[in-house]
Parts: structure tokens; C-alpha cells; sequence
């Protein structure tokens, strides 16, 4: 029997059933040498004091695949700025999860890869943040770190990892896409994904530096385009196209608590890497509370679940099992309304807005960043 | 679309991808780099046959006889298969020349 106190509710009261997650995104910690002016992490960064301990992870792992996950997502931050990373890694794979490592490649020497190795690494995912070392050590606000992270790459692929690249593309390096693919080709990649710039907390800082125009989105999908047919049975290219000029939003997380959860470095649950900028929402947290309770039962995670809470144009539009409204965080954003419909969309009434202010900001003369460190003290 | 493999090619899953049950869900899925997919049954067979040793032409027709089934049948479904995940890189083909 079931409480009726314990039924899931969306926002608005409506029933929900949730599903069952498939991945999960671990950031093990906030920590990380480079500065790169569009993280996806929170602007609030939480500080190392705060971060939970290996064993802690190994329960969240345990509660994870009993709860339906197959699949961990290690980041960070630089997940190698946690010493007992492999231990993290061991009790990921104890839990029978697959473990996606994703790095900077900063940080972390041979020997430790190695370990890593033995702990039972699956796929390293390494990070790219420009071509050559003056853009790539400037983007990333790291001096050396180009030179580093190509002997990185020497060792996984030494080692006999899957390799994929993680290419982060805006308007100083989405030019040289051409040359990101060709380097994941000779570096014996086994995917590549190119991710345009989402425009979220150190990124929207930083958005006169680094929105695309709309020539260059136009370009990065004819390169690859192209690149899929050429690479075809050699490259797997997932792409992130730019969404201010699409004509419909991306189906942020498949769904809002649909198929995957994010567990930051003190142990929050969020919905997905961004839910904090929805400033009214509580999250719980995975040291308090089961994740299975906090994925059925939580708030946070209902809250957008199905389709009940949409609002026109969403709730009439024939896509709205297809992206679901589009992206919460951005319609906070955009909209100042985490349940408008994305004002990218298309359909928005916020749409000729928002293609203005990118078509302005895409215009703009700066190409000086607001890098992300964490603030002094506290 | 041209196959990606042919029948004296042998095709194996490469590290980093493997066959694995879903306790969960109580069903099998090929977990690989950033992808976990569910499998039907023959999609299973398939794959549980792929030892690194045989030809695809092999593993055809131990399953024509294991399934009693005509092999130029399989042979098609097989290759198809097999083509959809080398695609994906979820398939590797050794290199027999």
C-alpha cells in the first residue's frame, strides 16, 4: 500500500511517475587547476572542507545501481585534485557501475593513471580547449597545460583506454574545429564530443567573450556534418550545436529527472549540473537522505517531471514529449521563470529577444575572460 | 549505407566495452564509453558469440545451426548488427590482412 502522502507531485500538485536513472554524474570536487571562463560548475564553487569522503561515494555508488544507474560520470572540478581518486573509482566499480573518467589531464601523472587503470577506469574523457598551446593555455587560463595534456593523451591511449575528446567550441576557437577533429583522429579518439558553449553561470559571465556568431554555428555543423560521413566506422562525433540559433531547444537531460542525476562534491542531488541557478529550489543531499527517496520523492526532482506543469506554447505544442520544454536552468536565465517554455525555442515570445541580445553579444569586441577560481578565504 | 564488415572480417568487442546484466531492469545491456544499450535477444546471441577469434562468416553459421535457421538470413541480420555498433565504435574489426 501505498501513503498518499508519498505520492509523487510535480510542481503544481499533478501526479508524476518517475522512471528509472541510467547515469550519473559524480563531482567529486570543485578543485581544479584550470580556470576556464565557461564551467559548467556552479559560480558558488564548494571548497575542498566540504567535500565528501571516498567511503561516502562508494555508498551513493551502491545506491545508485540500486537504483537503476549503469553508468558514472567522474568529474569535477579535476576529479585529480582528489587524492584518493582511486578509491573512488574502486568502490564505482565494487558497485557494478561503468566509469567514465572525465579530465582535464592536469594533474594526474603516469603512475597514477596507472592506478587508476587498476581500479578498474573504463574511458577517459579529456578535455580541449583550444589548438596549440597560446589558445588552448589562454582559454583555459593554465600556462603549460597544452603540452600536458598531449603527453596525457600519449598514456591513456599507451595504457589502451577508450579515449574520448571533450572539445568545448565558442567564438575564439570555433575556427579551428577542423584542427580539434584532426587532432582527436591522431590521438586514436574513439568519440569526440564538440559542445557549444551552454550559456550558464560562468559562461552567461562571460558571454560578450564568447557567443558564437551565426556564421560560425553555421559552420561548426557543415564541418560536422562533414566530418561524420569521412570518419564514418572510425569517429563517433556527438555534437552540442549552438541553441540561440536553433529553432527548437535542446531536450535538456532527456527530461527533467527522467534518465540521469548529478551528485556535487558535498553530496547535493541536483536534477542536472546547472539546477542551482533555479535559486528557489531545494536540493537535498545524498549524506541526509537515500538517493532513491531523494530521486521518487523529492521536490527538486518532481518538480518538472512529466508534462503537466508546462505551460503554453509547450503544453499544446506537439513536441513536448520531444524536448520537453527545453531547458529549465536557461528559461531561469532567459525568462527569469524556471518553467517558461526555453526562450530559444522557436515558439517563445522571448525568442526575437534572445536571438538579439546573442546577435549583440556574439558582435562584441572583448575577448578578455572572467576565469573561474574560487574566491580567496572563507 | 556500405557495410562495415565483411564475412572473412573478425569483429570483437574492444576494451572499454562489454556485455553486462541489468539487475535492475532484468535485462542485458552493452555498457560502452558514454552509452548503455538495451539488447533484445538475438542482439545478445550475437554479441556473446564475438570471441576475437572467428570470422563473421564463422559466427554465422554456428548460429544457422544453433538456431535452425537458413544462414543467408542470418548473414544479413548479422551484418547489419554488426555494422550499426562498428559505427558507433561499440565493434571493433581485426585486422586480418
Amino acid at each position: 500500500m501505498k501513503d498518499l502522502a508519498e505520492q509523487p507531485r510535480d510542481l503544481d500538485g499533478n501526479p508524476v511517475t518517475p522512471g528509472l536513472p541510467m547515469a550519473m554524474l559524480a563531482e567529486v570536487t570543485h578543485r581544479c587547476p584550470l580556470a576556464c571562463p565557461y564551467c559548467s560548475n556552479p559560480v558558488e564553487l564548494v571548497r575542498a572542507q566540504s567535500e565528501i569522503s571516498a567511503d561516502d561515494w562508494g555508498r551513493v555508488f551502491r545506491q545508485a545501481a540500486d537504483l537503476g544507474v549503469l553508468q558514472v560520470h567522474i568529474s569535477g572540478g579535476e576529479p585529480g585534485a582528489r587524492r584518493d581518486l582511486a578509491q573512488i573509482v574502486a568502490h564505482a566499480r565494487d558497485a557494478g557501475l561503468y566509469v567514465n573518467l572525465i579530465t582535464s589531464g592536469i594533474g594526474i601523472t603516469r603512475e597514477r593513471l596507472e592506478e587508476l587503470d587498476r581500479a578498474g577506469v573504463d574511458h577517459v574523457q579529456l578535455s580541449l580547449q583550444g589548438i596549440r598551446p597560446d589558445m588552448a593555455d589562454r582559454i583555459s587560463g593554465h600556462p603549460g597545460s597544452w603540452d600536458k595534456k598531449m603527453g596525457f593523451a600519449d598514456w591513456v591511449t599507451e595504457i589502451g583506454f577508450p579515449l574520448t575528446i571533450n572539445a568545448v567550441v565558442h567564438r575564439q576557437n570555433m575556427e579551428r574545429l577542423p584542427d580539434m577533429l584532426d587532432l582527436a583522429e591522431r590521438l586514436g579518439a574513439r568519440r569526440i564530443e564538440v559542445a557549444t558553449v551552454q550559456f550558464h553561470g560562468w559562461a552567461d559571465l562571460n558571454r560578450a567573450a564568447l557567443m558564437p556568431t551565426r556564421e560560425q554555428a553555421a559552420f561548426a555543423r557543415q564541418v560536422v556534418n562533414d566530418a561524420r560521413v569521412r570518419l564514418r566506422g572510425r569517429m563517433v562525433i556527438d555534437f552540442v550545436p549552438a541553441d540561440h540559433h536553433a529553432v527548437y531547444p535542446k531536450a535538456c537531460m532527456g527530461g527533467w529527472g527522467s534518465t540521469g542525476l548529478n551528485v556535487g562534491p558535498d553530496g547535493t542531488v541536483l536534477p542536472c549540473h546547472a539546477a542551482q541557478s533555479i535559486t528557489w529550489m531545494q536540493f537535498e543531499n545524498a549524506q541526509q537522505r537515500s538517493l532513491s527517496d531523494i530521486w521518487h520523492l523529492s521536490d527538486s526532482f518532481n518538480a518538472f517531471r512529466g508534462t503537466s506543469w508546462m505551460p503554453e506554447p509547450c503544453a499544446s505544442c506537439e513536441r513536448k514529449t520531444v524536448d520537453f520544454g527545453g531547458c529549465r536552468c536557461q528559461a531561469m536565465a532567459l525568462a527569469g521563470d524556471a518553467r517558461a517554455t526555453d526562450p530559444v525555442c522557436s515558439k517563445s515570445p522571448l525568442r526575437a529577444q534572445v536571438v538579439a541580445r546573442a546577435e549583440e553579444d556574439a558582435a562584441a569586441t572583448t575577448a578578455d575572460f572572467i576565469y573561474r577560481r574560487m574566491k580567496k578565504g572563507g | 549505407m556500405t557495410p562495415l564488415i565483411e564475412a572473412h572480417d573478425v569483429p570483437y568487442l574492444p576494451r572499454g566495452v562489454r556485455l553486462q546484466g541489468d539487475r535492475v531492469r532484468g535485462i542485458r545491456v552493452l555498457q560502452a564509453p558514454e552509452r548503455a544499450m538495451q539488447l533484445d535477444q538475438i542482439g545478445e546471441a550475437i554479441l556473446s558469440e564475438l570471441d576475437g577469434r572467428r570470422s563473421m562468416e564463422a559466427i554465422v553459421a554456428g548460429l544457422a545451426v544453433r538456431y535452425k535457421a537458413p544462414a543467408d538470413q542470418i548473414a544479413g541480420d548479422v551484418r547489419d548488427f554488426l555494422s550499426g555498433l562498428i559505427e558507433r565504435r561499440m565493434v571493433f574489426v581485426k585486422d586480418t590482412a
